[in-house]
């Protein structure tokens, strides 16, 4: 039994329940609609691309937690590609 | 003065109801004087799981809306004198009680017994604001499935707003042998995810159908697994520090004991 499970790389279904879990409960206590995320992501885009050049396709900005417990508080993470900086930014 | 606890979850088929039978008659066992309450007006089943359906002449809609006494809604157990029932309207729907009515209700069974125990309906709306109403503590029931998890997390919310802070967690038909592999949400993970203190965990038991099948509650039957999970829950409710049951489900035997003394973790 063990030494199957040594060898099998498949995550334990519980664990990849727990990941799905803490992610949706994120969201649900937070309280947020999906407009939310688009409405910063537009306002974001506006204000960065005053000093930078960004890769609007590659931008990704998601609701997760701050600290590494599930119950910690939501918080915002950004992942902006730039491009290329605008003179202005230097 | 009595102490009224309702039974919730937000996802249906949980065991909000086999809780709320299996709580009540247990705390009836230990002596207490009890009431279990069914909150769940138009889809009313607390009846079937005492085996108590036969019996019913007035609800609580007849006693709210003035049609009898509240004595008179009051069903006793067969098998416990301190056990009573007062069933809902099956033929009404949730709107016909408001939470204010609901709240004057168990204040005055509060008065009468040691123990109010409300079943509460599945769902967030109108029947779940009743079945709180006059609640001083909360049990929230789950399961080791997703869906259930995110929707007592829900109902942890709502409850918190509502000032019923109050509220403990039971985890119900937890399946052993999958948690070992790994392939089901564990006591852990459930009560890290939720941050709520736990009450009892129920482990999956076929006993229970069986005991609803009969409208007897599995805490009468001394060999259910399930059943004497529910009277340590009771215990904890009446204050009594009593440890959690997992441990006694891992299997014994000569086999058991080798395989335990040589993959020990």
């Amino acid at each position: 039994m063990d030494l199957f499970k040594f060898f099998s790389r498949e995550t334990p279904s519980k664990d990849v329940a727990k990941e799905r879990l803490k992610l949706i409960l994120i969201h649900d206590r937070a309280n947020v609609s999906p407009q939310f995320l688009e409405m910063v992501k537009g306002d974001i885009i506006r204000v960065i691309s005053d000093y930078a050049e960004i890769d609007e396709s590659g931008l990704e900005i998601k609701l997760t937690r701050a600290g590494e417990h599930g119950t910690s508080s939501p918080a915002l993470v950004a992942n902006i590609p730039i491009k290329k900086m605008k003179e202005f930014g230097r | 003065m009595g102490v009224a606890i309702v039974v919730t979850s937000g996802k249906g088929g949980v065991g909000k109801t086999t809780t709320t039978a299996n709580i009540g008659t247990a705390l009836a066992m230990m002596g207490q004087k009890v009431v279990v309450v069914d909150a769940d007006t138009g889809l009313r089943n607390l009846d079937l799981h005492l085996g108590l359906e036969n019996r019913i002449v007035y609800n609580l809609v007849d006693v709210v809306e003035g049609v009898c006494r509240l004595k008179q809604a009051l069903i006793k157990d067969k098998r416990f004198d301190n056990l009573f029932l007062l069933p809902t309207a099956q033929t009404k729907d949730k709107t016909a009680v408001t939470p204010e009515q609901m709240q004057k209700l168990v204040d005055d069974l509060k008065k009468e017994f040691d123990y109010v125990i409300i079943d509460c309906p599945a769902g967030i709306e109108h029947g779940f604001e009743n079945a709180v109403a006059g609640a001083d503590r909360a049990i929230v029931v789950t399961t080791p499935e997703v869906s259930a998890v995110r929707d007592a997390d829900r109902i942890i919310g709502k409850l918190e707003a509502k000032g019923l802070e109050d509220h403990q967690l039971i985890i119900n038909r937890i399946k052993y042998e999958m948690t070992k592999k790994g392939e089901m949400l564990n006591i852990d993970d459930m009560t890290d995810i939720l941050a709520i203190k736990l009450l009892g965990i129920i482990p999956e038991d076929e006993k229970i159908v069986i005991s609803t099948n009969r409208g007897e509650p599995a805490v009468t039957d001394e060999n259910s697994k399930a059943g004497r999970a529910y009277r340590n829950v009771a215990r904890r409710i009446m204050g009594e520090d009593v440890p959690f049951i997992e441990l006694e489900e891992e299997p014994t035997g000569f086999f058991a004991s080798i395989k335990k003394l040589l993959f020990k973790k």
